[in-house]
Order: C-alpha cells, then structure tokens, then sequence
C-alpha cells in the first residue's frame, strides 16, 4: 500500500512539475525575422503597458535601428541565459537566476548600481529612469501579441531558439 | 489634465545666450490641448508682429499633444514659425520618432529662439539642453551625414529623434525642410531656412518615462480597440499596402493628376509610376513612425551602376509617396521610376521640399520652352521634361543660387513669376507650391483658403470627388465642408494625431481618449475648441499680412481638364467671397 502511495505521488509530482515547466518556465520569446520589422515601437509600448500606464519607462524590449533606419532595425530581447551575466555580476543578490535560464528581478534587493545593465553585452537589461532599477523581461510574450508584423513569437525552448 | 503629466512642461531655448528653461503652461494646454492648439498660441506670444522670419527673434515651435505616446497613431509633432516662403503662418507637421521623443523627454512643446554666431546642435536629454559646436557639419553635401554623426555622437538609441537640415536650409531657401528619422519632414513652408537662419544645423531628443491614466482597465481596452482598427480595418489598408501612391492611377483616370505642369492632367505613359507598380518592382522596406503600427513610409531601393565598374553599385534607400511621384514624376514628365528615385535622392539629399522643389522645376522647364529665360539664367543647363539628370544639376543650382533668376527661383514660384512673369503656368496658391491634386474646384478653394496647414491638401479633394462630379453644389456650401471638416483637423493635430487615422479617431473617440489622461471634454466642446484654433490661426496669418485680395491664381486651373468640368473662375470667386466674409469677420 506504502509503496503504492509513494508511487503515486512520485508520478503525480512528475506531472505537474513537467506540466507547469512546459507552460510557464520554457516559453522563450524569440525574434523570428527582423528583416520585417518597421521600427513601430508597438512591442515597446505593450511591454510598457504591463504595469497599465502609458509611456515606455517600463518597457524590457528595445528596437533601435541598425546604422541608421535605411539599414532596417535590430530587436533586442532577452536570452534568459542558462547562466546569466546580469545575475553574476549583481552585488546584492537582486536578480535571482531561474532554473531554465533567465533571471527575475527581486526590487526590494535591488540598489540601482546598474552592474547588470553594464554585463548584459546584447543591451538587453533595460533601464527604469524614474525608479532607478532594472525592468527584466520575464518572457510573456505581450509583445509578440502586439506585433503586427510578425517579427516576435513566444515559443517552447525545447531546444535553443534563436535570439538576436 | 493629470496631475503629474509632463505635457504641460514648454522647454524654451534662448541660441543667442545658450541658455534653456522649463515654463509650466498648465492653462495652455488645459484649453487647447496641445500640437497645433497649443503651437499656434505659442507662437502668437512669441512671435513679434511683422518681423523678418528669418531674424533672430523670430521664433520656432515645436508641440506634441496629450496622446502622444499613450495611444497609436499619435506621432506627429506640430512645427509652427513664421513662414519665410508665404510670409505668414508656417505650420508643419512630422513623424518619425519626433512626437514620442519629445514627449518621453518631458515636454509638450519647445520654443527656439535667438540665434547661434556659429553653427549649432541641440542635444535634449535628461531635463538638459546641451549646446553643440556643429562648425564641422555645417556645409556638408549629403545632409544624411550630419544626421549620422549625431547619432553616433549621442546617446537614446532607439527612443531617440533627429531633426536636421540640409544645404537648401543653411543657405535659407524658403521652401527648404527639416528632416527627421532619415525619410520624414517638416516639409513646405521653410521650416529648414528658419533653422538655418539661427545657425541650427539639428537637434536630437530623447527620453523614456510613464505617463500616467487614470483608469487602467479602460485604458487597456480602449488601447486594443484603436490598435484593432489601425491594424485590421480597411480604413487603414490603403495607408500600409501600397501606400498613398495607389492614388496615382485612380487620379489619373480621373484627369486630375498634374502632368507636365498641369498643362495636362491625365498621361499614358504613367503606368511605371503607379503605386502598384512601384511596389511591384521597387519597394524594398516598410518602415513606420513611432507609436504607429500602419507603417506607411515606403522605400525603394535605387542601384545605380558606377560609369568606371561594373561590378560596383550605388544602392540608396529611397522614400517614395503620391506626393513624391507626382512632384518629382508626373509634374515634370518623368515616368521612369528609377529616374524619379535618383531626383527624389538629390531633392532628400539638399533637405528642400520635394512639391514646391517639383513645381518650380516645372516652371523653370515651361519658362524654357516659351524663350521667357535665357541659358545664362540657368547656369547654361539644357532643361527638358523627363529629363532626370538636367533636373538633379538644377537642384543643385536652385539651392546654390547665383544668377538673380535662380535666387528668385529659390525664393519659390510666386516670387520668381512676379519678376519673370509666366505667372499664368506659376502653380502655387498663396505663395505655397501646389499639392497633387486638381480633382475640381473644391480641391482649389481649400488651397487658396489656407485651411490646412502646410501641405495645402485639404476636405476639397474628397468633396470634388462626393459632391462634384455627377452634381454641382454652391461654392458658399463648399466653403462650409471645408471649415467644417478644418475644425476637426485642427483637434486631431492638437492631440496630435496623424491625419491618416481620421476613420478611427472621430471626436468621440478623441473625448475617450482625453478622459483617460485627464480631460473632461464632449465631442461638441473639442468641435468648438477646433473652431476656435482655426480661427486663431486666421488671426495670425491675417495679422502677418494675408489678404484675399492678393491672392495670384494661375490660369492654367481654369484651362486643364478636371473631371467635374466645374473649375471657373467664377465659381473660385464667389467662394473666396463669402470666405473671406466668414472669416475677417
């Protein structure tokens, strides 16, 4: 009966735990085409639009143009690294690394020294001016919702996908 | 407005004693909402009655409105100034990154005046205006380099607006412009010459901040229904298929497409240059101004062979709209798409306004062809229609004048006309350079109004096409669409919205929007806000000399097939009539 229990719970957790990797933690936003990119900032705003004002303070999505807007743009968006810079660099312990790449942003932790903006060499940790910390992309995907010409896409990393 | 919303902030900047500073204009914007609204008020302040445009003091507006950077397609900047190519009101309007820029900075307007004993940039950032030393840009061919240097030079990647001008503005060609982002103007009026005057050879801008509303839920929907309609409505599809260059041929088979100095109005030979065709075989890249998901702005690539190598091209990135094609195609007989590119690259490269640089290349070739000038006058150019290559060298010779007759040319078609005649075939209204339309006399009314800001399109192609072209309608009646419709333009680019959105943002989606970042105002308030900013202007044009009166009306309008057959001179004249009642009175 005892090991019939334990039997159960180690299956039942396996499910759970792989179901909740397979919807939450894997998900990774990769830039599918830059090339199609029109330099509308719609990614930026929506990213912005999370915290439900308006404006781009809080905005972790970042396009700028690649020598000039004639050359097209460049989307820059976080890896979520397996072993993130931003992380190792961070004196404080504010950005805690995630068991499948990437980092979340412990505020409270944070001093605003901006060590990690200076170790992420893509210039994908991005700067909140007014509250003096980082804004880390957390991998939602509302910018690639807000993408109206496709150049996002939220996908499963099973493997690793391919980020500019 | 909220409380804590920097829109309020006007950034003045003093160029003679290099020296900024921040005035709170709460009241300005509270009533008349920002862009156009708030420029106009700016400018009737700053700008010393009668004063030479281009003298120190007289001033430069820039002003952004309450839903920029809060809801799409609010990305424009309002420019005004006095015009040194009419003499009175200079309004401009361009996107780009110009809006989002100047309002993450922190401001909702910025006011230049003095002027700089060398040359200068601007650099605005972090609640500070930095003074440049532009000496070394200053002067240089390409006015793409200047802009190039900058951004290299100075931080806001990617949140960051350009503006710069060219040769044509340092060397104060009335009509020359100022660009930014590369492929947008502050087009038209001289906006260029009055930088120029100043020793301004750019300014850059850039910020990133929240801006706060009042009721998130709401904000979040009404977000998503006006990013729905920019995104999948059919208003929006003619702006991001094939661009406002589908007009060309639904103009052309109207007979209402300037060919050839509108000696005539229709062509066959225009097919290349059709909005189909050119994305066919042309367009390369869409790109978008900022906030704005259409992406309107249409590039094409130009691959042009060096004479000495075969294997080596130049290969520029050109901006192509209706406007484009007919002044630097149509108007001057070229229908050979790559040869209009390379004229559009010379008219972006000197930074002059492409319709009235267009028409007076097609004067100059009429004045040509009637023995009205001589060789001499024009440096001795073999100018003929279509042909690319003449046209390009005489850019370069309107911009660096030195014979009287181009100096006169580079004071605009009016003022050359007055002094070399060919006033009949002089294609401007008001002393500004026709748009591409001679859809009918509703069409010319709205030139010679005045109506619209600088790009002198304005309601009459739309009443032309409604109203005109199986009926008739008084001109008194076709006076009134236009004022009508102009109030409603005048709110759009007070908040500053781009016209191209007029289907998804009626005034009562405006109110909505305004709610949302503070401003309690009905539909019927903002069409009589609308009205009241349209009048201001009036008063400021009239106050700098404009007059009915003296308006010089080409009669070629009155010869060129139309297609409602109902352009006469009487019919202009008792439309000026009764507005020139309605008006000054």
């Amino acid at each position: 009966m005892n090991f019939f229990k334990i039997y159960w719970k180690l299956i039942s957790y396996l499910v759970i735990h792989f179901t909740i990797e397979k919807k939450t933690d894997i998900m990774k936003l990769s830039v599918k085409d830059a090339m199609r990119c029109v330099g509308c900032q719609s990614c930026m705003f929506a990213c912005s639009r999370r915290s439900g004002n308006a404006g781009l303070s809080n905005t972790c999505i970042g396009v700028r143009s690649t020598g000039g807007i004639s050359r097209g743009y460049t989307v820059i968006v976080c890896r979520s690294c397996k072993n993130p810079p931003c992380a190792s660099v961070c004196p404080t312990g504010a950005l805690v690394p995630q068991k499948n790449g990437g980092v979340r942003l412990k505020s409270s932790k944070c001093i605003g020294c901006g060590l990690c903006k200076e170790a992420c060499i893509i210039d994908a940790v991005f700067w909140n001016e007014e509250q003096n910390k980082p804004v880390i992309c957390v991998q939602c995907g509302i910018c690639a919702d807000y993408c109206p010409y496709d150049v996002l896409e939220l996908i499963k990393d099973e493997k690793e996908v391919s980020h500019e | 407005m909220n409380k804590n919303d920097t829109l309020s902030n006007v950034l003045y900047i003093d160029l003679t004693k290099k020296k900024s500073w921040v005035n709170d204009r709460r009241e300005l914007f509270e009533k008349y909402l920002g862009g156009t609204g708030v420029a106009t008020q700016l400018l009737m302040e700053e700008c010393p009655e009668g004063i030479d445009p281009l003298d120190p003091e007289s001033p430069i507006i820039f002003a952004v409105g309450p839903l920029t950077a809060v809801f799409p397609l609010a990305s424009k900047t309002c420019a005004m100034f006095k015009s040194p190519h009419t003499g009175d009101l200079g309004e401009s309007h361009a996107g780009g990154r110009s809006a989002v820029a100047i309002r993450m900075a922190g401001y909702g307007a910025i006011v230049i005046k003095g002027a700089s004993e060398i040359p200068v940039y601007l650099s605005i950032r972090d609640g500070k205006v930095f003074f440049k030393n532009a000496e070394t840009l200053w002067g240089m061919k390409d006015s793409s380099i200047p802009a190039r240097v900058i951004r290299q030079n100075e931080k806001g990647e990617g949140l960051r607006a350009i503006f710069r001008i060219g040769q044509a503005g340092e060397n104060l060609v009335t009509y020359s412009s100022v660009t930014t982002e590369t492929y947008r103007h502050f087009g038209r009026l001289g906006l260029g010459a009055v930088f120029g005057s100043k020793k301004l050879k750019g300014l850059i801008v850039s910020g990133k901040r929240m801006i706060e509303v009042n009721n998130k839920k709401e904000y979040r929907k009404l977000y998503d229904e006006i990013y729905k309609a920019a995104t999948d409505s059919p208003v929006m599809k003619k702006y991001h298929d094939i661009g406002t260059a589908v007009n060309i041929k639904t103009l052309n088979t109207l007979k209402a497409l300037p060919v050839k100095n509108l000696q005539m109005s229709t062509s066959e030979s225009i097919e290349p240059l059709t909005g189909e065709e050119m994305a066919k075989n042309h367009l390369a890249r869409r790109v978008a101004c900022a906030h704005c998901p259409v992406a309107c702005v249409h590039l094409a690539y130009l691959r042009e062979p060096y004479e000495d190598d075969p294997y080596f091209f130049k290969t520029t990135p050109v901006g192509y709209d209706f406007e484009l094609i007919y002044s630097l195609g149509t108007m001057v007989g070229i229908y050979d798409p790559t040869q209009m590119l390379k004229l559009i690259d010379k008219v972006e490269e000197v930074g002059v306004d492409a319709m009235s640089m267009g028409v007076i290349l097609a004067w100059i070739t009429e004045m040509v062809e009637r023995n009205k000038i001589s060789k001499a006058d024009i440096e001795g150019l073999e100018i003929k229609w279509g042909d690319a290559d003449a046209y390009i060298q005489l850019v370069d010779e309107v911009t660096h004048p030195k014979t009287d007759f181009l100096k006169a040319c580079a004071k605009g078609v009016d003022f050359a006309a007055a002094k070399y005649g060919g006033k009949e075939f002089a294609m401007q209204f008001g002393r500004n350079e026709m748009p591409g339309y001679h859809t009918g006399p509703a069409c010319y009314l709205g030139f010679l109004l005045g109506a619209r800001h600088s790009h002198l399109d304005n309601a009459g192609y739309s009443v032309d096409q409604k109203e005109l072209l199986d009926n008739t309608l008084a001109p008194e009646k076709v006076v009134d669409k236009l004022l009508d419709e102009e109030a409603i333009r005048q709110i759009l680019s007070s908040i500053a919205v781009c016209f191209f959105a007029r289907g998804i943002y009626d005034l009562k989606m405006v109110s909505r929007g305004l709610k949302l970042v503070g401003f309690e105002l009905d539909d019927k308030q903002l069409h009589d806000i609308g009205k009241q900013i349209h009048l201001s202007k009036y008063q400021f044009k009239v106050r700098e000399g404009f007059e009915f009166d003296k308006l010089n009306i080409p009669e070629r309008i009155y010869q060129t097939e139309d297609p409602t057959g109902q352009i006469t001179k009487e019919f202009i004249h008792n439309g000026l009539k009764y507005a020139q009642k309605l008006i000054i009175q």
